[in-house]
């Protein structure tokens, strides 16, 4: 299935979860937000969270700002 | 003490820093600790696996307290998302709201502002919006909930100091919670300028970031707001059109 994961497309197979896209971008767990479709899927639920086809995930970190 | 209370926490320091416009993490780091500030904010972006090195740590190392900003927001939607979103992240409920109308003046949207300042408060947010310095807008936010209220002085990044200084006036009259100046600082007189006209705190980013000497600046910047926030206390004398002696007029 494909799903975009910080304005990229990428293609993974089904069953990937949200903490298998953020491993994908960083080892960090910490200092990190993220959201499907943009509703917030908060850390504890990111193992058992399944992404479905065509979802939107928006991997976020404090950046230098303001 | 003098303390700067937010939402029943206290500062001893009423410089609020922005992190923003740094050449390097090393020079922000340097600056902040110059700056003598104890809350800071930072920007939430989508996270880039190359990047070394975080703005968190810089915080974290010097105990500064982070308040994450809402910048880059068109839309109250995107606003409260972001919200969540830096909630989730970093685990502190405070937010500098953001919301712009446009790239070109950066300046703040109030609608979408306001919008968005009931949605947060209602979510348990301890919400600090950026407005412009519009004292009825500054009263309904306050009215709305809001932990402070945050008037520009003049754009983000122009250094133009205080435009108004009189609308500036009118709602630190009216607040009872926080005024604190955002945004137009250029030098270290408006941030004495901002504090003698009866402002809590000032929030600044580019006067030093950008500055020749960032680390000197902050230091400026730190006795600036001091030496303002002792003036408005000590009480200024009256203008006066014409002399008036301070030495004895009889021989």
């Amino acid at each position: 299935m494909n799903v975009t994961i910080n304005g990229s497309a990428h293609e993974v197979p089904s069953g990937t979860t949200v903490a298998q896209a953020v491993r994908a971008l960083t080892e960090a767990t910490t200092g990190v937000a993220v959201a499907v479709n943009d509703e917030v899927v908060t850390r504890s639920t990111w193992e058992t969270t399944a992404l479905a086809d065509s979802d939107r995930v928006e991997v976020l970190t404090a950046v230098q700002g303001g | 003490m003098d303390e700067l209370i937010i939402a029943g926490e206290s500062f001893s320091s009423r410089l609020i820093m922005g992190t923003g416009g740094a050449p390097s993490l090393e020079v922000l780091d340097r600056a902040l600790a110059a700056s003598g500030t104890e809350l800071t904010t930072v920007a939430m972006r989508r996270l880039d696996p190359g990047s070394r090195g975080s703005v968190l740590d810089v915080l974290r190392e010097r105990k500064i307290k982070v308040l994450p900003n809402t910048a880059g927001c068109f839309t109250a939607g995107e606003a409260v998302l972001t919200a969540r979103l830096a909630r989730e992240a970093l685990g502190t409920d405070w937010v500098k709201l953001e919301v712009i109308a446009d790239e070109r003046t950066l300046l703040p949207d109030p609608i979408e502002t306001f919008d968005a300042a009931e949605r947060l408060v209602a979510e348990g947010f301890v919400v600090l919006p950026y407005i412009g310095d519009d004292p009825a807008l500054a009263r309904r936010l306050e009215q709305a909930g809001c932990a402070a209220v945050m008037p520009l002085g003049a754009p983000i990044g122009s250094g133009l100091g205080i435009r108004n200084p009189h609308n500036i006036e009118l709602i630190v009259e009216a607040a009872s919670v926080p005024v604190i100046l955002d945004a137009g600082i250029g030098t270290a007189s408006d941030a004495t300028l901002a504090m003698e006209l009866g402002c809590d705190a000032v929030l600044l980013a580019t006067a030093v970031t950008r500055a020749q000497r960032p680390e000197t600046m902050a230091e400026a910047m730190r006795g600036a707001v001091t030496a303002g926030r002792l003036a408005r206390l000590a009480g200024r004398i009256p203008m006066r059109r014409y002399a008036q002696a301070s030495s004895p007029t009889s021989p």
